[in-house]
This record gives structure tokens, C-alpha cells and sequence, in this order.
């Protein structure tokens, strides 16, 4: 409803054009790194730490943190953006890519279709299981050549970013793979259930 | 954690302003008649959209202050960032008559109904205090009697937002307990706290863990980061411990 609608005396501050254009509808460009989460930082020791993929597979598996850590890393800089308005380009971040652990165990793509992250704290987020396939997410574990902080993440945190991301899970601790599609934390909260930024998919119905 | 599902969608309404309140010299109270709101429950927040003439659009959220009893009247309070795009046109430009476009509610977590019961206890820094002050007024609107207690950390007397409601609040109601801490500067005679929120002063101030109470903390990261370590520390479930966030965004 925004036809013909001007906000009285409002000029803003526009981006010039390669910045704008790499920009999502409705972002922002931030500097910093804001945090936003549901409730307190977990801190789980990294020796208690493991990284499972269960669920539609032939047999579940579990990876200690050293065991992660022994997969070829991959060092993906990307821009991420977050359904509260600000996008950060040129992320560097280091991790194993999702599909080099799908690799590990026997599955039917065509029942196991889906993807719901689980981290500690409870937090859950849904995917389909083709958006973490080919190059496009990775468990990550370290920032911008540091390891990442525990109130964005660590000591892991999914990073799917071609996605809004709520959906890279901070903290997380494992996939279940489903052969039907199932509701994450927010996705259950009125937010949209597969956020991509580029069609401004924030909340249920956009 | 608990789940709750907003059916339908979220659109674009326009609303007009009705009232504007100047509550410290950064903060700004906004009134807004909106005739197609749906309702809200205390702590969520609106995303609101500016357009200018070229069709420039910019968004962002913010916290509703009021409570769902006032509605069609919602009531965001809006803190300006100097370096910001949208807060100073909402605190400086914005006046009565004009119209504001957003959507909302948003977001289901955050939240405190009167029929969630308690204990309660609100933690706020800074502006932070916003949605918490959507839930102490639905707690006052429905003549609630949930046993609440508010630690707030402001930077100054005058820094604090709703200062005078609070303390109106706080002395109508016995099963309100109203705390501040005063970080930079305090005035003569001043006996609340006057340092940064730490785990002895929320060791004090919040309810034992075998009270489980409920505990909502909103303010900066590095204020959320410490309030909310602070009260697991102390014992308290961490599934009980609601938090959101705000800039200064800063730290990387």
C-alpha cells in the first residue's frame, strides 16, 4: 500500500550503485556485527562438544571436535544479511562444508528432503536439504581468522548465506534429516519458512 | 522453548500521528492511530518504512512501548542514533498529522502476558527498556498481580526513559519493585546501584532460582551478554531466560 505514499521531509541516505546493488531489498548496510538471539549464550566445553547427523540416514553419525576440525576446510567470503534490516558484506569465514559431512553418510535424497539444524540451547532452523548441498553451507568455526565467539555462534555455527540468517543456527550441534518439512524455532513465530533475502521473505506470507 | 503460531500475513498499513513525547533528550515517544491494527502482545516490535519523494525506501524495527489495551493506539518509542538514517527523521522531523507507514507485530518469543504469570523479572539497559515497558503497563492496564521486580541501568537520572511513570508505578503497586543503577552519573543522595550490572547486584535484586521466575533481559549485547551469564550462573534455567538485542553494533 505504499503507492503514491511519501514520508514528509524524509530524503535518506542512498547507497551509490555497486552498493546498493548487492544490497537485498529492504537491507541496510552495517559495519559491525550485531548479535540477536533468543535467550543466554551457551557454553558448551569443546571436549563435550560433537556434531551429529541423524534422522532419514542409513546410520547416524558423530563427529568429536577434533574430528570435525580433521575435514578439508573451506574458506567461503560471502555477505550475509539478517531479517532485521542490516547486511555485512565480505564475510571471511572458515569451516567444513555441509556437504563434505553429508558425504559421510547413506541417504535417499529423495525421502530425506528436508533439513532441520538443532544447536544447543534448543534452537532449530529448516531447510530444504538442496539448499545446503552444492557449495552453498557450511558448519563454520572460525571469523574473520579468529575462532568465532561464542554470542555469534561458537564454538560452530551453520552458515547459510544465501539465506536470512536466523537460518545459519549459531551453536549448533547437528542436522536431522526429514522426509517432510517441519517448522523451525522462528519459522513456528510468524517468521517466513525459507528467508531469502532477494524476494524479501521475512515473515509468514511475504 | 516455547512455540506459537501468528497465522496470516503481515501487511503495509499506514497510520497517523497523534501524539509525540520527548521522554530523555535521545528518546521519543510516538503515538500512532492505526484503525487496521490486529492486536499485539507487550514486548514485540513493528517494522516501519520511510519513503521518500524518488521512491527510496528505508526499514527498520522497533519496540512497541504501549500495551495491547490501548490499541487502535500503538505507541513506539524511538531512541536517535547520531549516525543513524531513520531514528532522527522519527525523533527530529516526524510531528503530529503526519502518517508512518509499517507492519507488525512481530516476533512471538519475547513476549509477557498477565495470564503467563511469574514471578517476573525485567532486565533493561538503556532503551532496552521499551518492550519491557509494554509489559508493566499490560500488567497495570489488566490490574495484573504477578509479583514483578525491574532492574533497569541507565547511564544517568536523565538518561532514564519513563522515569516518572516508572516511580508512579512503583509506588502504586506493592508487587512492583522498581531498581535502577546509574552507571556514569548519579545524583546527590542517590541509594540505588551505581555501577554496571554484575551478578551480585542481580543476585540481590532477582528472585532465587527455586522461585523460577520468569526473566526477560533487553538492552545492548555486551549488557544482554552479561545479564544473562550472570542469571544462569546464579542457578536460574536458561529456557526461562528470554532475551533481545540491540546496536551499538560495534564489536565484530
Amino acid at each position: 500500500m505504499s503507492e503514491g505514499f511519501i514520508s514528509r521531509a524524509f530524503r535518506g541516505r542512498r547507497q551509490q550503485g555497486d552498493v546498493a546493488g548487492r544490497l537485498p531489498p529492504g537491507q541496510y548496510l552495517e559495519r559491525g556485527f550485531p548479535v540477536l538471539s533468543a535467550g543466554p549464550t551457551p557454553h558448551t566445553p569443546l571436549e563435550r562438544w560433537d556434531f551429529s547427523i541423524v534422522g532419514n540416514v542409513k546410520e547416524p553419525k558423530r563427529w568429536t571436535w577434533q574430528e570435525l576440525l580433521a575435514f578439508p576446510h573451506e574458506t567461503p567470503t560471502v555477505d550475509i544479511s539478517c531479517v532485521t534490516k542490516w547486511t555485512k558484506f565480505d564475510n571471511h569465514w572458515e569451516g567444513v562444508s555441509v556437504e563434505t559431512l553429508l558425504q559421510q553418510v547413506e541417504y535417499d535424497p529423495n525421502v530425506a528432503r528436508y533439513v532441520i539444524a538443532f544447536s544447543d540451547g534448543g534452537y532449530t532452523t529448516n531447510l530444504p536439504l538442496a539448499d545446503v548441498l552444492g557449495g552453498k553451507a557450511w558448519v563454520a568455526f572460525s571469523y574473520e581468522g579468529q575462532p568465532l565467539a561464542p554470542e555469534h555462534g561458537g564454538p560452530a555455527r551453520l552458515l547459510v548465506p544465501h539465506l536470512y540468517f536466523w537460518k545459519s543456527a549459531k551453536w549448533v550441534r547437528g542436522l536431522r534429516l526429514v522426509d517432510h518439512d517441519e517448522p523451525g524455532f522462528w519459522e513456528s513465530l510468524g517468521y517466513h519458512n525459507y528467508g531469502d533475502p532477494w524476494k524479501e521473505e521475512r515473515y509468514q506470507g511475504d | 522453548m516455547e512455540r506459537r503460531t501468528l497465522p496470516g500475513r503481515l501487511t503495509w498499513q499506514r497510520g497517523e500521528v497523534v501524539a509525540t513525547e520527548q521522554e530523555t533528550a535521545r528518546a521519543q515517544s510516538i503515538t500512532l492511530a492505526l484503525p487496521t491494527w490486529m492486536g499485539h502482545r507487550a514486548g514485540q516490535h513493528v517494522d516501519v518504512r520511510l519513503t521518500a519523494e524518488d521512491g527510496y525506501q528505508a526499514e527498520r524495527s522497533y519496540s512497541i512501548a504501549s500495551p495491547p489495551e490501548e490499541q487502535p493506539r500503538v505507541t513506539l518509542t524511538v531512541e536517535r542514533l547520531d549516525d543513524g538514517e531513520v531514528s532522527p527523521y522519527l525523533t527530529e522531523e516526524l510531528r503530529v498529522g503526519d502518517k508512518l507507514e509499517l507492519r507488525g507485530p512481530i516476533g512471538g518469543y519475547f513476549v509477557w502476558e498477565a495470564s503467563m504469570g511469574g514471578p517476573l523479572l525485567l532486565v533493561a539497559g538503556g532503551s532496552g527498556i521499551v518492550p519491557l515497558m509494554a509489559m508493566l503497563r499490560h500488567r497495570a492496564a489488566v490490574g495484573s498481580t504477578v509479583a514483578t521486580r525491574l532492574l533497569y541501568s541507565s547511564r544517568s537520572y536523565a538518561d532514564i526513559i519513563y522515569r516518572d511513570e516508572l516511580e508512579r508505578l512503583d509506588e502504586a503497586d506493592q508487587m512492583l519493585e522498581v531498581v535502577h543503577t546509574l552507571t556514569r552519573v548519579q545524583p546527590p543522595g542517590w541509594t540505588d546501584y551505581h555501577r554496571r550490572i554484575d551478578t551480585d547486584m542481580l543476585r540481590e535484586v532477582a528472585w532465587p532460582s527455586d522461585q523460577h521466575p520468569l526473566m526477560y533481559i533487553c538492552g545492548p549485547t555486551p549488557f544482554v551478554e552479561t545479564a544473562a551469564a550472570s542469571l544462569v550462573t546464579l542457578g536460574h534455567e536458561p529456557a526461562r531466560i528470554k532475551t533481545e538485542r540491540f546496536g551499538p553494533t560495534g564489536e565484530a
